[in-house]
């Protein structure tokens, strides 16, 4: 086997990399930014270049690392490595290994609908291919994320109608820019959370500039007039909503799919976007790649795995990874119970 | 079904009060005469039964779905909610909708339905999978699988009727008592626009009570309140019009037949009178254990010698129309004299019983009567404003109850069990067991009780920590402690645990207790002795 789990992670033997592992490693080849797959404290990165802004803010400006460009080859002791767009975020990469002909591909997170940002998903041939299954249920079929930016678009002119600002909570990373790209980057009534403002800086320097003004102490109510702002989701609740008078709050996950969460986070809205795969998405990936054996991580993994065995007749197993989803963690919360 | 499904989206967006009322109202405002009442008899629960059973429901979709029936129930696993899952799976993703079934339309084919045969109701649903989207299709899923609910309360409802009429909200409140079929209805006979017409069966709206949260000082001199016992029996309305006789829970439910006891009232009770009393099961002047009378509830056929060993009666609380004329403006004081002079005149019966006066001589000694109430066979006192009104529903001040303390006993969580709609794909439903020896027995279960910050810590701990899954129950180690509050204790045969507890619900999560720390099931037998109602 090219890659199997061991304590710290994905590990490739042959050449002593992980991908994505959870404990500090000497070093790591990296699929896409978000906390759960790029941690820190390891003693090398490898990344794609967009990735590069969010290692600086999040791991340290200091850090060990190299960049890669999708489609460029890196060899390591004889095994040839190379990311291709995932689709999932800015930066987020499939990984590709290739050892005496034996080819696996990571896909970390991803999804197959074009969200005018991220480049988009590339099908790979491999062998082996390991998956994410966060939405792997038949209940969970999204639209294309670009109908949605419509969708918030309405939604933010019908709450001005109304005099009420609008709050679209998103994950500061990924979401937050895909919904800002959408938007006219003369729009000068766009504000945002300094969690997406710092992203937003930060991408900056690879060569994206997205709309919106930095939300600071001295903002208060009188600077928002039908405005449309964009925050993480662990600001539902907390005072610093307080700000924004009269206000909507929608929430975008792939979660709200379901009412319950939906009712049960409190929201005006609920706006079903995700930056995963939906169940029609994983399947036509898995198709796609032509693998034989499907190593099935995060999500709903043991229904997942029955179903490519029962209906696609693939040899398709469980991979008990340590990656979580990091909708779901915004969605509940964090904190857990010791 | 497009104005309801727009409805239903205006509603389900806001989680105000006022907008809902507003949506409704101008929904009535624009909707068709005969769609008016289907909307409002589905907005308060008034719905279709469901004409499918669930498990024919599930084979169609998965054959229609062309998915393993596994993965359908899997997947309601998570949703927690048949309607939405069928909607989920089978919907197409684009929003195409060939949709122009009337409200009244769709709720007259769902209750033709029930007579079809099974080909024929199959072939009816999948045309209707085939031709709807969005909303509608969850609505008509909902309907179908007999589980459709609207985040509205009944006095939303009533206040948007009001509104939409420009009538009193009170009035409307009258008119929508007991039960009623929209199918046998129109909206101008239910809502007459002149006067107040209400048919003689139906029954006053209940006043009801708020429990006491002030001080009990702030209510002035226990002088100008009338105190009575709380009972723990069927609240109820015992009508006599035209000479016919009807009993009407609190719950709306007609239970005259029942109560075969109260026939006998008919000779007895002048014409246009209205009695609100606590129906319970009495022997020798004093209440028998609420277990009694849920037996007799659940009964299709009563004996003559079940109803020897279980006699009900009502305990006379209110007097609200007499000799045909409405009493419930009057204060308490002139109705209970009345109802006291009413039930004196009824001579060689002992089915109607008054109410008893409890006299204290301060809120100190009213106080200490509530902390024992289980001694006195009742739940906790009655607090009622001499003159008072018969209010409509519940309002601050008049009245309020004072009930007793719960008992209580500390449990480890066993199992836990995924909830449904709001709570669904989150663990809320929990088992809980004290010790036998070095054995945890099941005692309870509970659903509420927990803050939703306190549910999701939970739900978390949960899923980390399951021994095993049966379906949608999981068994987890043997941990957590919870202190459960209960209203009542009584012996069953039933439960392995040999009590059965009155509303069990979860009081505080102790974090601070070791699973060792929990009580016994000798700790439970000790309760049942003192305390068996």
């Amino acid at each position: 086997m090219l890659l199997e789990v061991n304590d710290f992670g994905l590990y490739c033997k042959q050449a002593d990399v992980y991908i994505d592992p959870w404990r500090p490693v000497k070093r790591a080849l990296i699929t896409h930014g978000h906390a759960d797959h790029m941690r820190w404290g390891n003693q090398y990165y490898l990344v794609h270049k967009d990735t590069v802004p969010v290692l600086k803010v999040r791991i340290g400006a200091d850090v060990n690392f190299e960049s890669v460009s999708y489609g460029e080859v890196k060899i390591i002791n004889g095994v040839k490595f190379s990311y291709h767009p995932a689709g999932h975020i800015l930066g987020s990469s499939q990984i590709r290994c290739e050892y005496k002909g034996e080819i696996w591909v990571v896909t970390g997170d991803y999804k197959l609908h074009n969200d005018g940002l991220s480049p988009e998903f590339e099908p790979v041939q491999c062998h082996h291919f390991v998956t994410e299954s966060t939405f792997g249920l038949p209940i969970y079929e999204f639209k294309s994320p670009l109908l949605i930016f419509d969708d918030i678009k309405n939604y933010w002119a019908e709450n001005q109608k109304n005099k009420e600002n609008t709050i679209i909570l998103c994950y500061s990373l990924g979401k937050a820019q895909s919904i800002l790209n959408q938007i006219d980057e003369n729009t000068d009534n766009v504000f945002l959370h300094g969690a997406v403002a710092n992203l937003n800086e930060s991408f900056r320097e690879v060569g994206y500039n997205f709309v919106g003004e930095r939300i600071t102490g001295a903002h208060n109510k009188d600077h928002f007039d039908k405005s449309l702002i964009i925050a993480p989701p662990s600001v539902l609740g907390s005072a610093w909503m307080r700000k924004f008078g009269n206000y909507k709050v929608a929430f975008c996950s792939g979660w709200m799919q379901l009412r319950g969460a939906k009712n049960r986070k409190g929201v005006d809205k609920g706006f079903v976007f995700s930056d995963h795969c939906d169940f029609s998405s994983l399947n036509n990936a898995v198709k796609m790649s032509g693998a034989e054996h499907v190593y099935v991580t995060h999500g709903y993994e043991t229904q997942y795995a029955q179903w490519l065995r029962e209906s696609m007749g693939l040899d398709a197993q469980i991979m008990k990874t340590l990656y979580s989803d990091e909708e779901m963690m915004q969605e509940e919360g964090k904190e857990t119970l010791e | 079904m497009d104005g309801f499904s727009k409805l239903f989206e205006a509603i389900d967006g806001t989680t105000k009060t006022n907008a809902k009322i507003d949506a409704i109202a101008s929904y009535l405002d624009q909707a068709i005469e005969a769609d008016k009442l289907f909307a409002i008899a589905l907005l308060i629960g008034n719905k279709p039964k469901r004409p499918v059973k669930t498990t024919t429901l599930r084979e169609w979709v998965a054959d229609y779905t062309q998915l393993p029936l596994w993965l359908f129930e899997e997947c309601y696993y998570v949703v927690g909610d048949l309607g939405e899952t069928i909607s989920l799976m089978i919907s197409q993703i684009t929003d195409q909708d060939s949709d122009s079934i009337s409200l009244k339309e769709l709720f007259e084919l769902l209750v033709e339905l029930q007579k079809y045969d099974v080909e024929k109701q199959r072939e009816v649903v999948e045309t209707f999978w085939k031709n709807l989207s969005g909303t509608p299709l969850y609505l008509f899923n909902k309907m179908l699988t007999g589980s459709f609910r609207i985040g509205v309360s009944k006095k939303i409802v009533i206040k948007a009727i009001a509104k939409h009429l420009n009538k009193e909200e009170k009035n409307i409140e009258h008119q929508m008592m007991g039960v009623w079929n929209p199918l046998e209805h129109t909206f101008k006979d239910m809502f007459p626009l002149e006067g107040l017409e209400v048919a003689h069966h139906i029954p006053y709206p209940f006043c009801l009570a708020y429990p006491l949260d002030i001080d009990y000082d702030a209510l002035g001199p226990i002088e100008n309140w009338f105190l009575e016992k709380k009972l723990d029996g069927i609240r109820g309305q015992i009508i006599c019009r035209n000479n016919e006789l009807f009993i009407w829970s609190r719950g709306e439910d007609l239970l005259t037949d029942k109560f075969p006891e109260f026939e006998v009232l008919i000779h007895m009770l002048p014409a246009g009178t209205v009695l609100d009393g606590e129906i319970i099961p009495w022997k020798d002047g004093l209440p028998l254990p609420f277990s009694v009378m849920q037996t007799r509830i659940g009964r299709k056929n009563l004996s003559v010698k079940f109803l020897k060993e279980a006699p009900l009666i009502m305990v006379c609380y209110d007097l609200l129309e007499f000799e045909g004329k409405d009493l419930r403006e009057e204060p308490l004081s002139v109705r209970r004299k009345l109802l006291e002079q009413l039930i004196a005149d009824l001579v060689h019966q002992d089915i109607l019983v008054l109410s008893e006066r409890m006299h204290f001589d301060n809120w100190e000694a009213a106080g200490e009567f509530r902390d024992n109430a289980r001694n006195y066979h009742c739940e906790g006192l009655m607090l009622k404003a001499e003159n008072s009104i018969y209010n409509v529903g519940r309002k601050k001040g008049g009245w309020w109850k004072w009930k007793t303390a719960p008992l209580s006993i500390d449990g480890v969580m066993l199992y836990a069990q995924s909830g449904h709609g709001r709570r669904a794909n989150l663990f809320t439903d929990y088992t809980f067991a004290v010790w036998d020896g070095d054995q945890l027995v099941p005692f309870a279960k509970a659903y509420s009780g927990l803050t939703d910050k306190e549910i999701g810590s939970l739900d978390r701990w949960i899923k980390a920590n399951t021994i095993e899954k049966f379906g949608p129950v999981r068994s987890v180690k043997p941990i957590q402690v919870f202190e459960i509050g209960f209203e009542g204790i009584n012996e069953s045969s039933r439960h392995k645990s040999g009590v059965a507890l009155r509303f069990p619900r979860i009081l505080r999560w102790r974090t601070d207790k070791e699973p060792k720390q929990a009580n016994t099931k000798d700790d439970l037998l000790q309760l049942l002795k003192l305390f068996e109602s």
